[in-house]
């Protein structure tokens, strides 16, 4: 039984790396696409959200200004914008617009749009929420020369500018909606994307239909396609079992992969890729000990994220060793570098009687404290147990609480927690958003650990405005020390996205983050 | 009886008010916050500044005072308010599942009445008999087996056995009425099964109570028929307590397949309030707690009225 599971398992994985030449066949126009979302969207306002069920619900409807290439992802490319040139000092950024986009309603798109649109996100009026304010704080002013061209002055050097105009979040709205109503997308479907918005059924389903006058001339390829909310993970197998639903773009576990693998054989395709998450320890330093830098950097320590690695990745999403860089990425810090800094090494054995010693020293030996926790099977769950288990071979008693998403949020952004597992949810692998969770917590108020630490915020200040890729990289590192030394908050490990597509679904392209290449354009049905 | 049914629908009003404050208080005591669940659930990097600007624009920042009567104002003009996860009117929140809900638990009393009263009938008549042990065992295993279990064993025999799936998505039955039955029968069979299993037992010890009674014997002594005694004379008085169950279990229907929907994808009020209630939407909470209510009201005066309809002792003043 093992044996055949795994012999399916490796077929399904043969054929996942055999999808990019099946995907060379000659699209297939027609047909509705039927995928599963695990969360629905509050609202539909890509502006004001960070979930991925904004995005996997309103992507197909919208366009951004730019965009990833997965193919060479991290690479960006053009959407709206047919061409763009920084000026050199990364002051200025031109964008030509395509001339032939028009929204739903008819109207063209021009730069006024792409203008409103940036304002809207980084200066929002009374009553919009914008998520994105501070990631365009460094924009000074937005000219619109003509129609279809757009000017972003900077007030300063962004060295990820590029990449943030590529970010999925930032949908290309109407000016004149706007204008009418600020909050008009937060209930209003209306873009220039692939597909035109049909219905949303609330607690059911969202559906749209192709855009016969998409700027791209031949996509969309579907006819139209349905993004079905199914919140419980073993109605979402059912169903893509018996070939109701046919992707989940977010991630399934391990044991759910298997469980499609055995049961679908070479009719599901799985593809696989470590995953811009990662779940982080937090030490709150405003509660002793936890102010001691000792008794934060045994406890680091003590965990072995190698062992954890192996045994953890059987059963749960939680994966890959890393720093505060998503491993494998452009500014990750190579293993053989990794290994060298606190907690991250291989000798288990050594760094755990260094941890006992940390803690005699500091008057703590026989520490017990809370660990505060999320109640999500994955990968909370698993990743709470594993710290617990780990602590207590130090001599270190941990107590395991979890509690529902709005008391756990509640208690972490009050401070009301000794030591908590909490996680970092990037769109992409840009440093300056994975950094951003470390800095001074009068700074950045998503550092729960309430630390303040100048010396990490003058080296993240300087890696932003740093252009030179490889001084970027020594300024990484040298955060990535300086954390880890001090241990306010410190990864346990990054995770691993798993996404299941039926054979059927041809054209969806796998990246690193969930987030990104969710428009549907290029998706077409082999059937 | 219709002095009666007035008085008791006008005594729902108190009792509503009643219901109101007491979840309105209970839900402030609640530790989170909706705001911060909405913006940094997902690990959002929001501001404090954007939450409280969204804390003030839901008027979350209000004394509590003021928004116990912003809502009590509400409930008198029959406005619930918006639902603070979504923007939208609460009844429309509710409306959309409700259709649903109510449709299950209508077809789930349905099949529950079906096969629970000639059960229960044929268990307390054949009473030690096999048919009763078999009616016994049946039921036992109904009261044992949780319905969502059940409802995933149905979705794994249908996908295993016949590779099909009942719809994932809610057709209206007066849409497509062939759609609509093939995807609530199942939830439906699955919490059925449960309900007739409770009515059955009832049904079967009141009768073999009632069957015990002078008034039976009289009537067999004076020579009527066996199927009159029975129909006439003893089962109309021993549904007396089955109706209360069916009246009570209808009335948790409405709101309690939490699992079940979640197993079978049904976007139901169950579903609804889990989702509510861990986002913090206390609007949406307050609004659904009320429906709830009232609807227990309306089914408890409805089996009131019953008693009086199948029992002529009883007159309602």
């Amino acid at each position: 039984m093992k044996r055949t599971a795994l012999a399916l398992i490796s077929a399904a994985a043969m054929l996942a790396f055999a999808a990019p030449a099946a995907e060379a066949q000659t699209p297939k126009r027609g047909g509705t696409f039927t995928f599963a979302i695990s969360a629905e969207t509050p609202n539909y306002d890509c502006h004001g959200s960070d979930t991925y069920a904004t995005l996997h619900f309103s992507a197909p409807f919208y366009s951004t200004l730019l965009k990833f290439n997965l193919d060479k992802y991290p690479e960006v490319t053009g959407d709206l914008a047919e061409s763009w040139t920084v000026a050199p000092g990364l002051l200025t950024y031109t964008f030509k617009l395509h001339r032939n986009v028009a929204f739903h309603d008819g109207s063209p798109l021009t730069s006024a749009d792409v203008k409103a649109t940036y304002d809207r996100l980084r200066d929002p009026p009374a009553g919009v929420v914008s998520t994105r304010k501070a990631t365009f704080a460094d924009i000074d002013r937005i000219e619109t020369p003509d129609p279809y061209t757009v000017v972003f002055k900077m007030k300063a050097v962004n060295a990820a500018m590029l990449e943030h105009f590529a970010s999925p979040w930032n949908c290309i709205y109407s000016a004149k909606r706007l204008a009418e109503d600020a909050n008009f997308p937060k209930t209003n479907v209306m873009g220039t994307g692939p597909f035109i918005f049909t219905e949303h059924v609330k607690g059911s389903h969202v559906a749209g239909k192709r855009n016969d006058k998409y700027f791209r001339q031949g996509l969309p390829y579907l006819d139209g396609f349905k993004g079905v909310f199914m919140l419980q993970a073993a109605a979402m197998l059912n169903a893509f079992q018996g070939g109701q639903v046919l992707a989940e773009f977010r991630s399934v576990s391990p044991a759910e992969r298997d469980r499609l693998v055995q049961a679908m054989g070479d009719k599901v395709r799985i593809e696989e890729s470590s995953w811009t998450l990662n779940l982080l320890v937090v030490f709150n330093v405003e509660k002793k000990p936890f102010d001691d830098v000792r008794v934060r950097r045994a406890l680091n320590l003590a965990i072995d994220r190698w062992g954890g690695s192996q045994g953890l990745s059987r059963t749960s999403t939680l994966r890959s060793v890393g720093g505060v860089i998503r491993p494998g990425s452009p500014y990750a810090t190579p293993e053989a570098e990794l290994v060298k800094l606190p907690g991250f090494g291989k000798d288990i054995n050594a760094a755990r009687a260094e941890a006992r010693r940390l803690l005699r020293e500091a008057g703590v030996p026989n520490l017990s404290f809370t660990l505060h926790n999320r109640n999500l099977a994955q990968p909370y769950t698993p990743g709470g147990i594993y710290l617990v288990d780990q602590w207590r071979q130090i001599g270190v008693t941990a107590e395991h609480k979890q509690f529902e998403t709005s008391p756990y949020l509640a208690a972490m952004s009050s401070g009301n927690f000794e030591v908590a597992i909490d996680f970092s949810n990037l769109f992409m692998d840009e440093p300056s958003l994975g950094l951003a969770k470390y800095v001074s917590f009068d700074k950045a108020p998503q550092n729960l650990s309430h630390a303040i630490d100048r010396e990490l915020d003058s080296l993240f200040d300087k890696q932003v405005r740093e252009l030179d890729m490889k001084k970027r990289i020594d300024l990484i590192k040298a955060f990535e020390k300086r954390l880890f030394d001090q241990a306010y908050q410190v990864p346990l490990l990054w995770w691993h996205r798993i996404v299941p597509t039926n054979k059927v679904v041809m054209g969806w392209k796998m990246s690193p983050s969930h987030n990104l290449g969710q428009d549907l354009a290029e998706v077409w049905l082999n059937q | 009886m219709l002095r009666y049914a007035i008085h008791r629908l006008l005594l729902m009003i108190p009792t509503l008010i009643g219901v109101a404050i007491v979840v309105f208080f209970m839900l402030r005591v609640v530790p989170g916050d909706v705001v911060e669940v909405k913006l940094r659930g997902d690990g959002g990097n929001v501001s404090e500044e954007t939450l409280k600007l969204e804390r003030q624009r839901l008027g979350l920042d209000k004394p509590l005072i003021a928004q116990f009567g912003d809502w009590m104002i509400g409930l008198a003009t029959l406005d619930l308010g918006k639902s603070m996860w979504t923007d939208r009117p609460v009844i429309e929140e509710i409306g959309i599942r409700l259709e649903l809900s109510l449709q299950v638990a209508v077809m789930a009393t349905i099949i529950a009445v079906l096969i629970a009263i000639p059960m229960g009938t044929l268990a307390a008549l054949l009473r030690d008999s096999w048919i009763d042990y078999v009616v016994r065992l049946v039921t036992i295993g109904g009261l044992a087996v949780p319905s969502f279990w059940l409802g995933m064993l149905l979705m794994l025999s249908l996908l295993t056995l016949f590779n099909w799936l009942p719809p994932i998505t809610f057709t209206p039955l007066y849409v497509d009425p062939v759609a609509n039955l093939t995807q609530l029968i199942w939830p439906a069979l699955a919490v059925g099964y449960r309900y007739s299993a409770v009515v059955a037992r009832m049904v079967r010890s009141s009768l073999l109570e009632v069957l015990n009674e002078d008034y039976i014997r009289t009537a067999r002594a004076k020579g009527v028929f066996e199927n009159i005694v029975v129909s006439r004379h003893a089962l109309r008085n021993a549904l007396l307590p089955a109706i209360t169950v069916i009246g009570l279990e209808f009335a948790f229907l409405i709101g309690g397949l939490v699992v079940t929907e979640q197993v079978f994808n049904l976007n139901g009020i169950g579903k609804l309030f889990v989702q509510s209630v861990s986002r913090n939407d206390f609007t949406l909470i307050q609004g659904m707690v009320m429906m709830i209510a009232l609807f227990y009201m309306l089914v408890n005066l409805t089996v009131d009225m019953l008693y009086a309809a199948f029992d002529p002792r009883i007159r309602y003043r």
